[in-house]
């Protein structure tokens, strides 16, 4: 098992999660969160003048798969999320010990 | 003689005026960081009821008292002795004393109000009320007492102020401005870090509640509910629509038309009317509300450069506004309009012109070098400014013990 952590455009979000649907996989948390890569933050006003807000709004995807699925939905955000600009944002790929699912008990593959 | 429809007009606009505080509240409270909106938003609220009652206890008749040597109203009315259903033998004849006395109350309370926007986000909320109280009693009401008191020194003089750009706007936007360098700037203002408003959206609902109330403030001023009234009306609500188109265009010049730079003009066209609304005629609106916005933005970017951190603007948008206001009624004052006026320099009134400036250096230089004074005082005895770890937390929680918006559920 393995964890996708996305953090991506939020006006990718629904593509994102439509593929990731077609190829099987429904469950995800999403999280509004903010945040910096290489890509600049940006200038808004006060009243006259303007001021630089460093932090982007950006949407994170937690979604836990299983090791065969795993290229495949990686391959179905990036091909979703990608806009080749700076500020596309990044993926992390984390080792899962264990899942349960909460209403039944199951463990491990069962769970996801 | 009482006149049913004066009367009427001025318990109105008392109530539009009183509306004005809270209104005010939510332009600033919506400013600021959301860590301290309640702490700007408190600031107006509680005046709303401190000097609520200052008012009538002394401040009514420090300011409308029978005058002593042309400075201060005497205590003839102090507890509103001798103010009664009957109308005033100095002011306003056709309504009773009590509503002339009331309406007067709310301009010194929103007086004292506008200045807080100096001040937010760092003072100590003990401090911010001794000083009120003090600059409440040692400049506001003697300051309203030379401008619109019987027997006041620039009353004598002939400075023209209809509703306040002088007592109201200058007063309170120098005494931000000295507050504003006596505090210092807030934690990382100087460094660049964004200062971003909170609420935009209730930054325009407190412009339109503003707007509304300033009919009451500056038409209500009258005193009467006939021609004059109508006239300083549609004078107020002219100003106001100049200054917002002027306001949003300097914006889109620079970058984009924005929310809060329509909501600011607004606000700079009615401060700049205020003092003129009833003695030019209603399309000198225009000018002056193209200028107020144009003086407002220019301000603003200066003391920004400056490292200034006179937080809302008070002494750009109000300070400055207000100055103009009286030297453009100074410019386009006309006795044809107001046969209590006089006429400005577009006709002839040169000597006019002079006196607006000095009424409006007058009242500047005292409110700045009191403030000076008095916010020396209470920075050595109560402390001026919060503890950095209170600033850094935010005012709502260290000054109030709550917060605008519930966090995690429930």
């Amino acid at each position: 098992m393995k964890k996708i952590e996305a953090t991506i455009r939020p006006e990718k979000l629904e593509p994102v999660r439509s593929a990731l649907a077609e190829i099987g996989i429904m469950g995800m948390t999403v999280t509004e969160v903010s945040g910096r890569g290489k890509q600049r933050g940006i200038l808004l006003q006060w009243r006259a003048g303007e001021y630089r807000v460093e932090f982007l709004p950006k949407v994170k995807i937690e979604v836990v798969v299983l090791d065969e699925d795993l290229s495949r939905a990686l391959n179905a955000i990036i091909r979703k999320a990608k806009t080749g600009e700076r500020g596309d944002g990044k993926i992390f790929v984390l080792p899962i010990d264990n899942a349960i699912r909460i209403r039944t008990g199951d463990e491990g593959v069962n769970a996801i | 003689m009482i006149n049913a429809g004066d009367t009427t007009w001025i318990l109105i606009s008392t109530a539009l005026v009183l509306l004005m505080t809270p209104g005010l509240a939510l332009f600033y409270g919506g400013m600021v960081r959301q860590k301290n909106m309640l702490s700007t938003i408190m600031m107006s609220f509680a005046l709303l009821g401190v000097i609520g009652i200052l008012w009538v206890l002394y401040g009514y008749t420090l300011s409308f008292g029978p005058d002593l040597g042309g400075v201060i109203g005497k205590l003839d009315f102090i507890g509103l002795i001798g103010v009664g259903q009957e109308p005033s033998d100095t002011y306003a004849s056709t309504v009773p004393h009590l509503a002339f006395m009331m309406f007067q109350g709310m301009f010194a309370i929103i007086t004292v109000a506008l200045w807080t926007g100096g001040v937010v986000e760092r003072i100590k909320f003990s401090a911010f009320l001794l000083f009120a109280v003090l600059w409440f009693t040692v400049v506001y009401c003697p300051v309203a007492h030379w401008v619109w008191g019987d027997g006041g020194w620039l009353a004598k003089l002939g400075a023209l102020d209809f509703a306040g750009g002088t007592v109201v706007h200058v007063n309170a936007g120098m005494t931000a401005l000295a507050l504003a360098l006596l505090l210092r700037p807030r934690k990382g203002f100087r460094e660049g870090q964004p200062m971003e408003p909170s609420n935009i959206p209730l930054v325009v609902l407190g412009a339109g509640l503003l707007w509304f109330g300033w009919f009451g403030f500056n038409a209500g001023s009258a005193l009467t509910s006939g021609g004059l009234a109508s006239s300083a009306f549609v004078a107020t609500n002219i100003s106001a629509a100049a200054g917002a188109v002027t306001w949003m265009i300097l914006g889109w010049i620079y970058r984009r038309p924005s929310a809060l730079g329509v909501a600011t003009g607004a606000v700079a066209g009615l401060v700049a009317i205020t003092p003129a609304a009833g003695f030019v005629h209603p399309i000198a609106g225009i000018p002056i509300g193209i200028v107020a916005s144009l003086i407002g933005y220019y301000c603003i970017l200066w003391r920004t450069k400056r490292g200034i951190d006179e937080s809302l603007d008070v002494w750009a948008v109000h300070g400055m506004g207000g100055l103009w206001g009286a030297i453009a009624t100074g410019i386009f004052a006309s006795a044809a309009i107001n046969s209590g006026g006089a006429d400005g320099l577009l006709w002839g009134g040169g000597m006019q012109f002079a006196k607006q400036i000095a009424g409006v250096a007058a009242v500047g230089a005292f409110a700045f070098t009191a403030t000076l004074g008095l916010g020396k005082l209470v920075d050595r005895t109560v402390g001026l400014r919060v503890e950095e770890h209170e600033e850094v937390v935010g005012l709502d929680i260290s000054q109030h013990g709550e917060r605008a918006y519930g966090g995690i559920i429930p």
